[in-house]
């Protein structure tokens, strides 16, 4: 089956392209990027007349619950609210029950999300075993079955030794590390920023410290073991400030951003409202325009969307005793237009690289991330001039945990392709 | 009248709120002394006291509020209810709720959890304490306090010495003595002086010596014993070193200070004895004070501030 999408301005970063093109793709592959592609009555046309055509759009980090926590999701409902929100492929956290920390865990996650989506999904493995921070989880077992990093996410490691075993295993088998930088002794009982807004409301605050410690302490053990090192949802300045010099000395670390850290700020805590519950916390409005800054000239490499689920029983309580973390698939792509691209503060080729090239370097997918013809037929086809508005029925994920519900965002996903099937999400 | 329907905390209240609680409450004090110490004002009226953190003073002030006002009280803790069981606050709440009260009053260990219940309940919410965030009619019966004793609050030097960090008697009292035009200095060890609290409009000093200086009420906090696994300080004998109140020490204070304190108090921690037993202490007009603000707060609540003599 052949598909051409047409008219659409085509955003290939690493390609630099940015113009009107049509696209043919066969067998699941990019045929063909060219002006004006004349095609049979056999083949589907999709008209993306003012939209705009990106590679297929991937998300470092994603919480799918299953196997576990499947009252929260499943990656049956992951997937599609992955789908809708415009990604082609995602890589689920392991801090499932039990932890992904095994070969028998990734195989149930790839052969599940194969029965039940399109998307593809780069599981991440846990870095130590159940994610407890004392000893390796089996690498080798979990990279054959999938895996490609390994991370203990929301159990940041607090050893030190560990992680520097960690980098150096993990780097002998081609596996990335990913931190949640978390000094967790600083940040203990905190449920939001440090800072003027804490004092008042007189919540424990955590400090933007106590995520710069980590990132100066995981920059260090990359540069002792030359490894990689990806640094997930950083939130403050000095984080920003910390990876911008770790680059400058050629250490091999990446970061990421989620669209709520880069959106909202700590003063919405007043409200109580949970969904403002994250963790990292949200930080101030110097810190959003840092981490602007930093993702626009690439100190940070990519958006992810933290994507976190909670049933309603979890956020339904007092703020500091609500889990952290909010639903982030269906309005990452909408956010990063209306608050980046938009206002000017980003140009839209770095959007599309920080969502596509960017994810796809970091994870090793050469077919991916680009639309040169022979690549992976994955497109994020999408509008800037649309508006996202997700009421509760309109969220795919099983969880309803967005400060965004209700809210209109500039910016809107139409339709993507997965291995050359064609999802049209939207009718124009 | 702008108070509104629910007393989440005194900073959103305006100057004018403020003294119409105090003026209430003032022309109220008189029935605790009555043969009879009870008005019919809140007859029929059913209030519910849900204390999910251990008080003595605020909870028996408040019950005793009630009876003066002729309210039922329903006494809820979480020492003897579902809470044990694992139900969720509003789980709690809700079943209350259908038991029709007029008002709560909560004490709860979560900042916001006033605010939280108030979504989900016909009735008003009075906030008896809500984690480190607010204690409003502490403030009001020491704002009660102050005004017998000074008169009035413009230019009045009050200091705040202790636990600021963990405090939310000292975030209400900073909301009320900034509205009323006080000038508030705040101390203790930098370890319990949370970041940014300047941006409340308040000064710190940390040497308890110098802030001390010229002051006309002090107000000394309670130092938790249980919180000191947070290593907040060494040791209690050290506290009392540096920053207990001693007799020595209130002479650098004006010579009309007065000595304040929510109570209860630690002898030998956080002041001496001496001192607690001054004259210059007002501890227990504090805690008499406390019984006439609850009275006035429930009555202007759920009175809606009508039918004002209530005999």
């Amino acid at each position: 089956m052949k598909i051409v999408i047409k008219n659409g301005r085509v955003v290939d970063p690493q390609n630099g392209v940015d113009e009107t093109l049509d696209i043919l793709i066969s067998n699941g592959k990019i045929l063909s990027v060219d002006k004006k592609i004349s095609v049979s009555k056999e083949v589907e046309v999709f008209d993306a007349t003012g939209m705009i055509v990106a590679p297929g759009f991937i998300d470092l980090h994603c919480h799918l619950r299953e196997p576990g926590y499947e009252r929260k999701e499943t990656i049956e409902s992951g997937l599609l609210a992955a789908l809708y929100g415009g990604f082609t492929a995602v890589c689920p956290m392991a801090n499932t029950n039990p932890v992904n920390d095994n070969a028998g865990i990734t195989n149930f996650i790839l052969e599940t999300a194969k029965k039940v989506s399109k998307i593809k999904v780069y599981p991440v493995g846990a870095l130590s075993k159940g994610q407890k921070g004392e000893e390796l989880a089996n690498y080798a077992e979990m990279k054959e079955a999938g895996i490609w990093a390994v991370s203990d996410d929301g159990n940041p490691v607090m050893n030190s030794a560990l992680l520097r075993r960690s980098l150096e295993y993990a780097g002998s088998l081609g596996l990335t590390v990913i931190d949640h930088p978390e000094d967790k002794n600083l940040s203990e009982g905190g449920s939001m920023n440090e800072g003027e807004v804490s004092t008042r409301l007189g919540l424990k605050g955590i400090p933007a410290e106590a995520e710069l410690i980590h990132i100066r302490r995981d920059t260090a053990l990359s540069n002792l073991t030359n490894e990689s090192i990806h640094i997930a949802h950083i939130s403050s300045k000095y984080s920003v400030e910390s990876i911008r010099v770790a680059k400058k000395r050629k250490i091999k670390a990446t970061a990421d951003v989620t669209p709520h850290h880069f959106s909202l700020k700590d003063e919405l805590v007043e409200t109580f409202d949970t969904n403002y519950k994250m963790n990292p916390p949200l930080r101030t409005e110097e810190d959003i325009e840092k981490l602007i800054e930093g993702l626009n000239d690439g100190t940070i490499d990519c958006i992810a969307t933290d994507h976190a689920p909670h049933a309603y029983e979890d956020k339904m309580v007092e703020f500091d005793r609500a889990a952290n973390g909010i639903i982030g698939f269906q309005t990452a792509v909408p956010l990063a237009i209306e608050k980046l691209v938009l206002k000017d503060k980003i140009s839209l080729k770095r959007m599309v690289d920080a969502f596509s090239s960017s994810p796809a370097r970091i994870i090793g997918l050469k077919d991916k991330g680009h639309l040169s013809a022979g690549a992976s037929a994955d497109l994020t086809i999408f509008s800037l001039r649309k508006e996202t508005f997700l009421k509760k029925e309109d969220i795919k994920s099983l969880s309803k945990n967005s400060p965004f519900l209700n809210k209109k965002i500039k910016g809107a996903v139409m339709a993507v392709v997965i291995d050359g099937n064609l999802f049209r999400l939207r009718e124009k | 009248m702008s108070l509104g329907k629910h007393l989440l905390g005194i900073k959103d209240l305006t100057k004018e709120d403020i003294t119409l609680i105090l003026d209430t409450a003032e022309k109220m004090s008189e029935i605790s002394f009555r043969p009879i110490k009870k008005v019919p004002a809140l007859r029929g009226k059913l209030v519910v006291n849900l204390f999910f953190e251990p008080s003595t003073r605020t909870r028996s002030s408040f019950e005793i509020a009630e009876k003066r006002l002729s309210a039922e009280s329903l006494n809820f803790s979480s020492g003897t209810s579902s809470v044990l069981k694992g139900e969720t606050l509003l789980d709690t709440v809700l079943n209350i709720e259908r038991m029709n009260p007029d008002a709560y009053i909560m004490r709860h260990s979560s900042p916001g959890s006033c605010k939280l219940i108030t979504e989900y309940v016909k009735g008003s919410v009075i906030n008896a304490g809500d984690g480190a965030s607010e204690h409003p009619t502490q403030a009001l019966l020491d704002a009660l306090t102050i005004r017998q004793k000074k008169g009035s609050f413009e230019k009045l030097k009050v200091l705040i010495c202790g636990d600021i960090a963990h405090s939310r008697v000292v975030r209400s009292n900073i909301h009320l003595l900034k509205k009323m035009g006080a000038d508030v200095t705040l101390c203790g060890p930098a370890t319990m002086i949370p970041p940014y609290i300047e941006k409340m409009g308040v000064k710190v000093e940390t040497n308890f010596e110098k802030a001390l200086s010229q002051k006309d009420v002090v107000m000394m906090l309670r130092i938790q014993l249980e919180r000191q696994e947070k290593i907040l300080f060494p040791s209690l004998k050290e506290y009392f070193l540096t920053y207990g109140l001693t007799e020595k020490r209130l002479k650098l204070a004006d010579k009309n200070c007065i000595v304040m304190h929510p109570g209860p108090i630690n002898r030998g921690v956080e002041m001496a004895s001496e001192v607690a037993d001054s004259k210059e202490s007002v501890i227990l007009d504090q805690v008499e004070n406390g019984v006439s603000i609850r009275m006035a707060v429930l009555f202007l609540l759920l009175q809606g501030g009508e039918n004002e003599d209530s005999n």
